[in-house]
């Protein structure tokens, strides 16, 4: 059953960047999964969101609040840490695409160690809430809170797992500009993963009441 | 993503785990096509639906039991079989493992073995994370009922209702297990919603535009939609009261100032979109059941993937009538017994599609018919007393009370049930090469649908005198005695319905023994999956099938003469496949899927028990994951032959699935990719056997 265009496919594969498998949608399965998990996660995130608010209006007077807490300066820094590996992510996978194996190694380390900058001030943040007095088991604030953030700090180290992972790939010279798509899927998690924070940035910290 | 690409040579030092030979042990893939390994380790979305669907009457015959019981103690007044706590305990566990171990599971086994077949495909998008969800279902399923073993099962409800269900109220492990049983089963749910819709969206036949689709596919797909989005919801509220009974944290302890509302909120915007997900499957089963019995096409196929498509939206918009009496303020209660009564609206459209379907059709009533009919029947009833929920006033009264109950054994039981079963009677022969039994199934139809109205309609009298759901007895002068009485046999009337169900599958396996094939198309169907043998081949389709039409193979087989009567143009021997295509290239079985799945029930053990095995479970499902990552794409002695792997619409083994372990929200993909960019990759030039392509199209033409 050989025909033509199936083996014009079959030839053009190792040049082109399309799938060897035309799927419906021109997008590649992974992508389009990846896509429609991110779209499960909001709802996740919403969730969590809206419990902490419900949370916090419940909060009785008098106890441990988000105002007597919250240092904001310090969690803007940490921040915009988080926000400037998503550009150094756009720049890892730029450099995969256009082949700069060295270029990617860079910027993917810079965006795993600004992530983890990230993870250590919430390491850090915590440590200081609890030597404040706010424990996970302290108030209802308390809980909502370390939940949310926890929960999000999970993603971002899930996320810096991914980026390692990519890391390994490329010393062992199995990423290539062929390949990149899987690196902008890591991409669209880590991107997802600071829009998250950006949101509980907002909510939580710059409007604590 | 990009699979094919890497030839062999230009593979480097170091790289020889990522591609071994079968000497390797650990990181080969499994092999052969029989025997209890080949059920364990298969991706094969046909195999999988099978496994799902015998694990789903499995627990129909758990949940049945409990059920019973639940019958035998109300069955007289002061009922003694069982105690208070027992009694809190069955129920629970009757209302789980019907919703989350039975009819779930159940439409998953039809989305899993139809869904490819009616879009024309030979495999879902992810293999292996289809057979993840799978074994992910089965230990979540085998964990919660683990709890009967292990100190008490859950006893707060199926709802959970926090803070009851917290450890103040509810101190055995019973909710903890409650809890975490479900996630492992949401996660099942999750993945597999994320695989369909690829599946869907993604891997159609030339020519299958998204309304040509069969109905069934429709309401499958706005199913993994809904799945998507609200299982995420029930996770949080899982999350939150298992960090409240296991780690003391506040979010339902009211001295704290918590709201129990939040736990109703919660899962209740996950609970209505569940009503949803457990009858939409049924009504795609019944939307192809009917047209087929008819001989007519769907009445109005639009109107019908439309309504679907609404009640999906609408769905959403209409949580809170189950907290009518909650206090929730008058404004909500207004506006949602307003969307409650407009989402009757695609709802009654689709009853009186199925009903013009069936007016003027040449009408057979074999059993599957009988099925769809009878579903069709029961779940107006039900619809027709939810409506009356959706009247708050009616409702604060019927609230807690057993014409709830009747209300949703109606649409459940009534509506999802039965046509489930209709499904079973007409899409077994197509799995498994034999028709069951017409004489006992009809039969065994009658003696269900009287012993279900037996035990479900005196509940709506129950209800309206006054009789609450979940009390453990009642009094002699409530005035309950008669119709409990009548309820209880018939909850054994249908007992009997079911056992023959099963005696029909061992009978007619067995009859089924030396007599001839019963050929691709015993019903005369209209989808694409009767276009193939029966039991469908591990390939599906010979060849890629290039669809012109709703109905294509319908169509291929009858035309028009001149004065425009229906004349058959093919036998149906002749248009189908005789799956006798021997040089398709298939994604290789794989071993990681049951590893990962084997997890999770560890953690979840470890949380309630003892942290040590959460770490072995995590280590587990970490360590299974890479090995997911890292194992060949294919095995590469499987194949002998130059392999149509180009333009194979579906065998995305390897490198298709590297996007799973990602979506599961851990971190493989990166290595995924370039581990499926060799094996499978390095054949891909050399062969282009390749079914499909444009030719395929006059290839299908030839009779």
């Amino acid at each position: 059953m050989t025909d033509l265009a199936a083996s014009e496919r079959a030839a053009s594969a190792p040049t082109g960047t399309p799938p060897a498998h035309p799927t419906t949608t021109g997008l590649s399965h992974n992508k389009l999964a990846m896509w429609l998990f991110l779209g499960s996660e909001c709802l996740l995130f919403g969730a969590l969101i809206a419990t902490y608010m419900f949370a916090k209006s419940r909060l009785p007077a008098g106890e441990l609040g988000p105002n007597d807490v919250f240092d904001i300066p310090f969690t803007s820094v940490s921040s915009f840490v988080l926000l400037m590996s998503s550009l150094t992510m756009v720049l890892a996978l730029s450099a995969l695409t256009r082949g700069e194996e060295r270029g990617f190694r860079v910027w993917i380390v810079a965006t795993a160690l600004l992530g983890g900058t990230f993870i250590a001030g919430q390491v850090y943040e915590f440590t200081v809430f609890y030597n404040l007095g706010l424990g996970y088991t302290t108030n209802i604030f308390g809980s909502a809170f370390y939940t949310l953030t926890g929960f999000h700090g999970a993603h971002v180290t899930i996320g810096i797992v991914m980026l390692m992972s990519a890391l390994v790939a490329s010393l062992r010279g199995r990423l290539s500009p062929r390949n990149a798509e899987t690196v902008e899927l890591i991409g669209l998690y880590w991107h997802f993963v600071d829009i998250v924070w950006i949101l509980i940035f907002t909510i939580i910290y710059l409007f604590p009441q | 993503m990009t699979t094919t690409s890497e030839p062999p040579l230009q593979l480097t030092a170091g790289e020889q785990l990522v591609r071994p030979s079968t000497s390797l042990g650990v990181l080969s893939r499994p092999t052969g096509e029989t025997g209890w390994k080949s059920w364990l380790f298969t991706v094969d979305h046909k195999r999988i639906g099978i496994m799902y669907g015998a694990a789903a009457l499995l627990f129909l015959v758990v949940g049945g039991v409990e059920a019973l019981l639940i019958r035998l103690q109300l069955a007289v007044p002061g009922g003694n079989v069982l105690s208070e706590d027992a009694y809190n305990q069955v129920f629970t566990m009757h209302g789980v493992t019907m919703v989350f171990l039975v009819i779930m599971p159940m439409a998953a086994a039809f989305a899993n073995y139809l869904l490819p077949l009616q879009i024309g495909a030979r495999d879902v998008a992810f293999p292996r994370l289809n057979a993840f969800s799978l074994w992910a279902f089965l230990a979540g399923g085998i964990f919660l009922n683990t709890s009967w073993l292990l100190g008490g099962a859950p006893d707060g409800g199926w709802f959970g209702y926090a803070p009851n269900s917290g450890l103040a109220y509810s101190p055995s492990h019973g909710m903890d297990f409650y809890a975490l049983g479900l996630q492992i089963t949401g996660i099942a749910s999750l993945v597999s919603a994320v695989n369909l819709i690829t599946t869907v969206l993604n891997m159609r036949a030339p020519g299958m535009t998204l309304f040509r689709m069969p109905v069934l596919t429709w309401m499958l797909l706005v199913v993994q939609f809904l799945l998507l989005f609200a299982i995420p919801v029930i996770t949080v509220a899982l999350f939150l009261l298992s960090f409240d009974r296991l780690f003391d944290a506040n979010f339902f302890n009211v001295a704290a100032g918590a709201d129990p509302l939040l736990w109703q909120h919660l899962f209740w915007i996950f609970g209505h979109p569940e009503v949803y997900i457990l009858i939409l499957p049924a009504f795609g089963i019944m939307s192809e059941v009917i047209p087929v019995f008819s001989r007519k096409p769907i009445f109005g196929y639009p109107f019908m993937v439309f309504s679907g498509i609404a009640i999906g939206f609408m769905g959403w918009g209409v949580w809170a009538h189950h907290m009518f009496t909650s206090g929730m303020g008058p404004v909500s209660v207004a506006a949602f017994s307003l969307s409650t009564m407009f989402i009757a609206v695609p709802t009654g459209v689709k009853i009186l599609n199925w009903l013009a379907t069936m007016w003027g059709g040449r009408l057979r009533f074999t059993t599957a018919m009988l099925y769809s009919v009878g579903a069709v029947a029961m779940f107006t009833i039900g619809g027709l007393s939810g409506v009356t929920h959706a009247i708050s006033p009616a409702d604060t009264q019927q609230t807690d009370t057993y014409y709830i109950v009747a209300h949703f054994h109606y649409v459940i039981f009534g509506g999802s049930l039965m046509g489930m079963l209709s499904g079973f009677y007409f899409w077994w022969p197509k799995a498994f090469g034999y028709k069951l039994n017409e004489r006992l199934g009809k039969l065994g139809f009658w003696v269900l649908l009287i012993g279900f109205n037996l035990t479900f309609g005196p509940m709506h009298i129950l209800g309206l005198q006054g009789m609450s759901r979940r009390i453990h007895s009642y009094a002699a002068d409530s005035g309950f005695n008669l119709w409990n009485a009548v309820a209880t046999a018939g909850a054994f009337v249908i007992a009997v319905g079911v056992l023959m169900l099963f005696w029909n599958i061992g009978l007619s396996r067995r009859r089924a023994r030396g007599a001839p094939p019963i050929g691709p198309d015993p019903w005369d169907g209209r989808g694409l999956e009767w276009m193939t043998a029966s039991p469908t081949p591990t390939h599906n389709f010979d060849r890629e099938i290039t669809v012109t039409r709703q109905d294509e193979f319908w169509h291929r087989k009858w035309g028009y003469d001149e004065d425009n009567k229906v004349v058959r143009v093919a036998a149906a021997d002749d248009v189908a496949h005789d799956g006798s295509a021997a040089d398709v290239h298939l994604p290789s079985p794989s071993y990681w899927p049951v590893v990962v799945a084997l997890g999770l029930p560890f953690v979840a053990y470890g949380l309630i028990y003892n942290l040590w095995v959460t770490a072995i479970g995590a280590l587990l499902i970490l360590g299974g994951l890479y090995a997911w990552v890292f194992e060949p794409p294919d095995d590469p002695e499987a194949h002998g032959h130059d392999d149509g792997h180009a333009a194979d619409p579906s065998g995305d083994a390897g490198n298709g699935e590297t996007g799973g372990p990602s979506a599961n929200g851990d971190g493989e993909s990166a290595n995924g990719d370039g581990e499926s960019a060799d094996g499978a990759g390095g054949r891909e030039l050399v062969g282009s056997a390749a079914p499909g392509g444009p030719s395929a199209e006059a290839a299908e033409d030839r009779p």
